[in-house]
Parts: C-alpha cells; structure tokens; sequence
C-alpha cells in the first residue's frame, strides 16, 4: 500500500494548520518519507505526545498505508 | 488474562524491554535493528519480543502504548518511543541521562 506525498501534506495541514512542513519521499517509492514538523501545538509536549499528534493528524494511515515516516517535531 | 493486562505484566516485570519485529539478533526490519543496535552499543541488558511471532501482541502493544509502529522501546515500565525518537534521544545522550536517572547501568 502508499500514499501519495501531497496527501500526507493535506492531513498535517489540516492538523497543524500554523506549522511548517517538509516532507521527502525517502526512497521514491510512495512509501517511506521523512517529515519534519514544526507547530505551536507541540509546545508543552514530550516528544511522545508530539508524534502521537502527528499519527493522530494521518487518520490511521500509519502503520498501514504509509509504512514508514521519520518523524521530527519541533516547536515553533 | 487478557492481551492488553499480558503486555502490562511484561513491561512491568523486564527493566527494558523492546518490542521489536526479528530478534536483536536476526532483526526483521531496519527500525528495530536500529534501536537494538543502539541499546547493544550501550551494552545494556534488555528483552525483546518478537512481535512477529504473535499477531495478538503486535496488534495489542500498538493499542497498549496508542502508537501506530514498531519498533517501541519501554525502560521501567515507561514508554520511550520508536526509532525516531531513540535515535535522537541517543544522540543528544538523552537516553544516556535517562539511564542515569533510572540507575541503570551501561557503558560509558
């Protein structure tokens, strides 16, 4: 299964809206990406949290359609 | 007992504890080699389990600690994280301190 990396764009806009996103397509195969996130909502959160946000905001899309995403948060 | 009371025992009665696909050894996923790389690095003792070898358990650490992926690293009965964040933690000696505080010993 994949996904397509402006739909990856689309959820973590919409979960964070005010946040600066990058994203790379790992390995050009739709299927393993690095994104690197920075939100005022992550203020106050241990890095747990902060990705379990993240996860949150891909609609359960991790760990199924999307296999893999290193994820870096940061707050703004 | 159910899946969910199973894995509070484990994490509960193993100091560290890696919740990993393969086995520190004979790893089946680059992510979990990642993290049982780091911990042999620091020459801690810990436990893996494989979840390949359970469908029950990999679906129930992934309720249990309500995160999505393996691998996830549990020191003490408190959930650490997946290879991101070992990683980072492990480079900036987080993880190193983390150690520390929980009195845990490895390799300085």
């Amino acid at each position: 299964m994949t996904i397509k990396q402006e739909e990856i764009e689309k959820l973590l806009k919409e979960g964070f809206p005010d946040a600066e996103i990058e994203i790379q397509d790992l390995a050009g195969d739709d299927n393993h990406y690095a994104a690197k996130i920075r939100s005022s909502s992550f203020k106050g959160k241990n890095r747990v949290q902060q990705h379990q946000m993240v996860y949150s905001a891909l609609k359960g899309k991790m760990g199924n359609e999307l296999h893999a995403l290193a994820l870096t948060t940061e707050e703004k | 007992m159910d899946i969910q009371e199973k894995i509070k025992e484990v994490i509960t009665n193993h100091e560290i504890v890696l919740f990993m696909k393969g086995t520190p050894d004979i790893p089946q996923c680059g992510f979990s080699m990642a993290v049982a790389n780091m911990l042999k690095l620091l020459e801690v003792k810990f436990d893996s389990i494989d979840v390949l070898s359970s469908e029950e358990i990999r679906n129930g650490i992934k309720i249990f600690s309500n995160w999505p992926t393996i691998p996830q690293l549990y020191i003490k009965g408190e959930f650490i994280g997946g290879c991101d964040i070992v990683k980072e933690m492990f480079e900036k000696k987080e993880l190193q301190k983390l150690l520390d505080d929980k009195k845990i010993n490895y390799k300085k």
